[in-house]
C-alpha cells in the first residue's frame, strides 16, 4: 500500500494552525494591555484589572453556558432572560409582598438553590420542546426569551426587587483570599469546563454531537440525553450569572440581562466557537470575554462617550472575525 | 459446515404505509464477499439498517455466527458483530483522525481521564496494523474520501468486528482508488473478514464478489454464486425485464462541416487544467473521461460558470460568455447537470415542479409573477418525458429516490431547450433503469441538435458519445472515436496506456 502514502494530507501545519486558533486572542489581549497602559496609568493597576475581571464574571458564565450549547451544535437565546428571571422569581418567592414579593414567604436560605433550580427548569422545558417535540431550537428559545422576560415584567410591574436575601448579597460582595467570590466561582467553573471538554469522554461527546450528530449516535453516544443535559446546565449557569449580578448591584432590575445575548454571542464567536457546532474551546471563549471587558475598560478610561461604545464594540467584532478568517484561512461558517 | 457470518430470515419492515422489506432473507458465508444489489428503493438500505441494529424489524430474525443478534439497545454488542461504512460519512469532521478512531471510548479503558499522547499512539498503531497511511493527528475534515473510508474500516476492525458492510464504497472514488480498495478487501478477506458489498456497478460485483443477492421492490429475488451468472441475468433480476442493457441510440451522424455550437479555446485554471481547446458541433455528444485529479470536473464547472477560468474563453453559438457567471452561461444557451445533485442540483423542500422550472421561471408568467398553471403543465410534460416517478408535480423532491432526483436535475438542465448540455457525472448513484432514462434523454437532446458534453468516468455514460477525450493532469491526453474498447479507455484514464484489468 505504498502508493497511499503519497496522498497524505498536509496535516501537520493545519493542526498547528488549529492550535494557534485557541491562543489567537492572547496576543490581542497583550496588545490591549499595552494600549490601556498608554491610555491611562490607572489601567495596569491590580485594582483596575480586578474590576474588569469582576465585571466580566456574569457575562463569562453566560458565555460558558452558550459555548457549551454551541459546541454541541445547538443554540439558546433564552439565557439572557434567565439571567433576570431566575433570581427575580427566587427573590419574589422569599421576600414579603411589601417588597414587591409574591407573598409566599419561603425561608431565606432557599434563595440560591431555588434560583439555580429555576434556571434548570427553563433548560428542561427548552430541551423538552426541542428534543421531544422536535421544534426548532432557535425559535423555541426565542419564544422562551420573550415569554419569561414578559412574565418577569408582568409579575413585578416593572419594579426592581431591592430587598435581597443575605445569601445573594453575600455572593455579590464577598471576598475570598483577596479575590471577589464571583471571580473564584467563574474561574473555577471555566477550569472545570476546560478539563471536562478536553479530557473526558463526556466532554468530547459535545464535540462529536456538534460535528456530526448522526455519527455520534452511531458511535453509541446518547445524543438527546447529552444535549438535554447541556441545555439544563446552560440554564443553571445563566441563573448563577443572574445571582452574581443581583448580588453585585444589590437588586434585581426588571431588565436584568437584557441585550446580554448579543455580547454573549460576540464573545463566543470572537473566541473561536463556531455557530455551526463542533468547533471552539472554552479557553477561547474566556479570552473573548476578557477581550471585550478590556476594550470597555479602556474606552471608559479614555473618556470616550458611552454613546460610542456600541459602534466600537460592533467594529471590534467585525475586525476580530476578519482577523480569524485571515489567520485560519478557512471560510467562516 | 461453519456458521454463516451473518444471516437474516423472513425480515419484514414497514415504514408508515410503505412496506420496505417483505419477508426477505440473506445469508452471508463466513469469509466471503457477498454483493447486495437492487435498484433504488429495492430495500437495500433498510436491510442494512436492520443488519446493523439501527432499525428493529417488524418480524424475522437476524443472527451472527449462528447466535441470535443482541437487542437493539445494546449498541456495544452490535458494534462487536457488524460494522457499516455508509455512503454518508460517520466520521466527525471537526475532530482528529485519532479521536474519530476511538470516539466515545477515548480514555481507552484507563479510567475516565483522556491521555491524548496515548490516544494518538494507539491510533497510530491501529492505522499501522491495517496499513492505512493517514496521520492520526490530521483533522478528519482534511481526509480524502478514500482515506476516510479506510479510517472507518480500521475503526470497525478495531472493535473486533469481522463482518463489514460497505454501502456503495466506490461511488465517490476514482479508478485507481477503487483498485486499491479492492486489493485491500481481498487481503482482508484472506485474513477472514466477511464483506457485504453494495454497489450499482455490476462490473465491480463480478470483479470482487463470490455471491450476489438481488432485491427488487422490497422482496428477495435471487441469491447465486457470481461465477456462472451473466450480466444480463443480473440486470434482468434487478429490473424484472429481459431487455436489460441499453440498446445504442441511433442518431444520425453529425455533419462534418457544421459550425461548432460550443467552442472552448485556451481555457485554463491554474492547479486544475490548462490550455484546453474543445469544439462540439450541433447534435454531437462528446465525452470527457479522466481520474479525479485530471481536472475534468473543474473544466466542466468552468464552462458552465461555476468556476472562473483565468485564461481562455468559452463561446456558445459564436458568442463569448462572461467567465465565471452561471447566469451568463444559462442565458447563452447552456443547460447543465452539476456534479453533486444534493449540493448544487436540487432545493430540498421545494416541489418537483419548482425545481424543474427554476431556470425558466421568468418564462412562466409576466412581470416576474409565476403562473402555477403553466408551471404545472411544463412540469407534467417533463415528468412524462423523463419518466420521473413522483406522486405529482407538487411532491417535495426530497421524497424522491436518487435516480428520480437526478431526472429532475436533468429536466431542469433541459428546461430551456439549451443549445449546449453539460453533464457532470450524470448517472452517479443511480439505478440501472433510471440510468437508461437519463441516457435516452441525452440521446433525444442530441437528436434535436443540442451539443452535449458528458463528463464522467462511467463507461456506460461514455459509450453513446461520438468521441471521448481523456484528460490527464489537467490536459487532454487522448481522444477516442466511438467504438473504443473498455480496456483502452480505462488504460488511458489511468495513464498507463494499457488496460489495468
Amino acid at each position: 500500500m505504498s502508493e497511499l502514502s503519497a496522498q497524505l494530507p498536509a496535516a501537520k501545519p493545519k493542526l498547528q494552525l488549529a492550535r494557534f486558533r485557541d491562543l489567537a486572542l492572547v496576543p490581542a489581549i497583550l496588545v490591549l494591555l499595552v494600549v490601556g497602559f498608554i491610555v491611562s496609568p490607572i489601567f495596569l493597576t491590580a485594582g483596575n484589572l480586578l474590576d474588569v475581571v469582576q465585571q466580566q464574571t456574569e457575562l463569562g458564565l453566560v458565555v460558558l453556558a452558550e459555548a457549551l450549547i454551541l459546541i454541541a451544535g445547538r443554540i439558546d437565546l433564552s439565557l439572557e432572560s434567565t439571567v433576570g428571571f431566575a433570581p427575580a422569581l427566587a427573590v419574589a418567592l422569599i421576600v414579603p409582598a411589601s417588597s414587591h414579593g409574591l407573598g409566599v414567604g419561603l425561608p431565606e436560605w432557599t434563595a440560591i438553590p431555588l434560583c439555580l433550580l429555576i434556571g434548570a427548569l427553563i433548560g428542561l422545558v427548552n430541551g423538552a420542546l426541542i428534543l421531544k417535540l422536535r421544534l426548532s431550537g432557535f425559535v423555541v428559545t426565542l419564544g422562551m426569551l420573550i415569554t419569561i422576560r414578559g412574565v418577569q415584567l408582568g409579575a413585578t410591574g416593572g419594579q426592581n426587587l431591592f430587598d435581597l436575601p443575605a445569601s445573594v448579597s453575600y455572593l455579590g460582595s464577598a471576598t475570598w483570599l483577596g479575590l471577589p467570590a464571583s471571580v473564584w466561582i467563574t474561574g473555577l467553573l471555566f477550569a472545570v469546563g476546560i478539563v471536562v471538554l478536553g479530557f473526558f469522554r463526556q466532554g468530547r461527546a459535545l464535540y462529536a454531537i456538534g460535528g456530526n450528530s448522526d455519527a455520534a449516535r452511531a458511535a453509541g453516544i446518547r445524543v438527546d440525553r447529552v444535549v438535554w443535559t447541556v441545555l439544563v446546565l446552560g440554564g443553571v449557569l445563566a441563573a448563577l450569572a443572574g445571582l452574581l449580578m443581583a448580588g453585585r448591584l444589590g437588586s434585581v432590575a426588571a431588565a436584568q440581562g437584557q441585550n446580554m445575548i448579543f455580547t454573549t454571542f460576540a464573545a463566543a464567536v470572537i473566541g473561536g466557537v463556531s455557530l455551526n457546532g463542533g468547533k471552539g474551546t472554552l479557553f477561547g471563549a474566556l479570552c473573548g470575554v476578557l477581550m471585550l471587558g478590556l476594550v470597555q475598560n479602556i474606552l471608559t478610561l479614555a473618556h470616550v462617550s458611552p454613546f460610542w461604545y456600541g459602534a466600537i464594540n460592533g467594529g471590534i467584532i467585525l475586525v476580530a472575525l476578519m482577523l480569524s478568517r485571515l489567520t485560519t484561512g478557512k471560510a467562516q461558517d | 459446515m461453519t456458521q454463516p457470518a451473518a444471516q437474516a430470515r423472513d425480515i419484514s419492515k414497514r415504514f408508515g404505509r410503505t412496506l420496505a422489506l417483505d419477508g426477505v432473507g440473506i445469508t452471508v458465508a463466513e469469509g466471503s464477499t457477498h454483493a447486495l444489489v437492487g435498484r433504488n428503493g429495492a430495500g437495500k438500505s433498510t436491510l442494512v439498517s436492520v443488519l446493523t441494529g439501527l432499525n428493529r424489524p417488524d418480524s424475522g430474525q437476524v443472527s451472527f455466527g449462528g447466535e441470535p443478534a443482541p437487542p437493539v439497545e445494546d449498541r456495544e454488542a452490535w458494534r462487536r458483530r457488524v460494522a457499516c461504512v455508509y455512503q454518508k460519512s460517520t466520521i466527525i469532521p471537526t475532530l482528529t483522525v485519532a479521536e474519530n478512531l476511538f470516539i466515545n471510548r477515548q480514555a481507552l479503558g484507563g479510567g475516565s481521564l483522556i491521555s491524548w499522547p496515548r490516544l494518538r499512539r494507539r491510533a497510530a498503531e491501529l492505522l499501522d496494523e491495517y496499513a492505512v497511511a493517514v496521520d492520526p493527528a490530521a483533522m478528519a475534515a482534511d481526509l480524502t474520501v478514500e482515506q476516510r473510508q479506510l479510517v472507518e474500516i480500521a475503526r470497525a476492525l478495531s472493535f473486533g468486528t469481522r463482518f463489514i458492510i460497505l454501502d456503495e464504497p466506490t461511488a465517490q472514488l476514482d479508478g485507481p482508488a477503487i483498485e486499491r480498495l479492492f486489493a485491500r478487501m481481498s487481503s482482508l478477506r484472506e485474513g477472514g473478514v466477511t464483506f457485504l458489498f453494495i454497489s450499482h456497478h455490476l462490473q465491480e460485483i463480478f470483479e470482487i464478489c463470490q455471491e450476489v443477492t438481488v432485491f427488487r421492490d422490497a422482496r428477495h429475488i435471487l441469491t447465486s454464486p457470481v461465477r456462472g451468472l451473466s450480466k444480463e441475468d443480473l440486470v434482468e433480476a434487478m429490473t424484472g425485464e429481459a431487455s436489460g442493457l441499453r440498446t445504442e441510440g441511433n442518431r444520425s451522424p453529425v455533419a462534418e462541416n457544421s459550425t461548432p455550437v460550443l467552442k472552448v479555446s485556451g481555457l485554463g485554471l491554474p492547479g486544475q487544467f490548462q490550455e484546453v481547446d474543445l469544439a462540439i458541433r450541433p447534435g454531437e455528444v462528446v465525452g470527457i473521461a479522466g481520474s479525479a485529479s485530471s481536472g475534468k470536473v473543474a473544466l466542466g464547472e468552468a464552462i458552465v460558470g461555476l468556476r472562473k477560468p483565468v485564461h481562455g474563453e468559452v463561446q456558445v453559438s459564436g458568442r463569448r460568455l462572461r467567465p465565471g457567471s452561471v447566469p451568463a452561461a444559462l442565458a447563452g444557451g447552456i443547460g447543465f447537470v452539476p456534479q453533486d445533485r444534493h449540493k448544487e442540483g436540487l432545493v430540498a423542500g421545494l416541489s418537483v415542479a419548482e425545481n424543474a422550472t427554476l431556470p425558466i421561471a421568468h418564462k412562466l408568467g409576466r412581470f416576474g409573477a409565476i403562473s402555477p398553471g403553466r408551471r404545472r403543465a411544463v412540469a407534467e410534460s417533463m415528468i412524462t418525458d423523463l419518466a420521473i416517478k413522483t406522486a405529482g408535480p407538487e411532491q417535495d423532491v426530497a421524497g424522491l429516490s436518487g435516480g428520480n432526483q437526478q431526472k429532475v436535475v436533468m429536466a431542469r438542465a433541459l428546461a430551456d431547450q439549451p443549445s449546449v448540455l453539460v453533464l457532470i457525472d450524470p448517472t452517479a448513484g443511480v439505478d440501472v433503469r433510471s440510468k437508461e432514462n437519463l441516457l435516452d434523454a441525452v440521446d433525444r437532446a442530441a437528436g434535436s441538435g443540442t451539443g452535449v458534453l458528458v463528463i464522467s468516468d462511467e463507461l456506460d455514460d461514455l459509450r453513446p458519445c461520438d468521441r471521448v477525450l481523456v484528460m490527464w493532469h489537467g490536459a487532454v491526453a487522448a481522444e477516442f472515436a466511438a467504438g473504443w474498447t473498455d480496456g483502452e479507455l480505462v488504460g488511458a484514464i489511468e495513464g498507463i496506456g494499457e488496460s489495468s484489468e
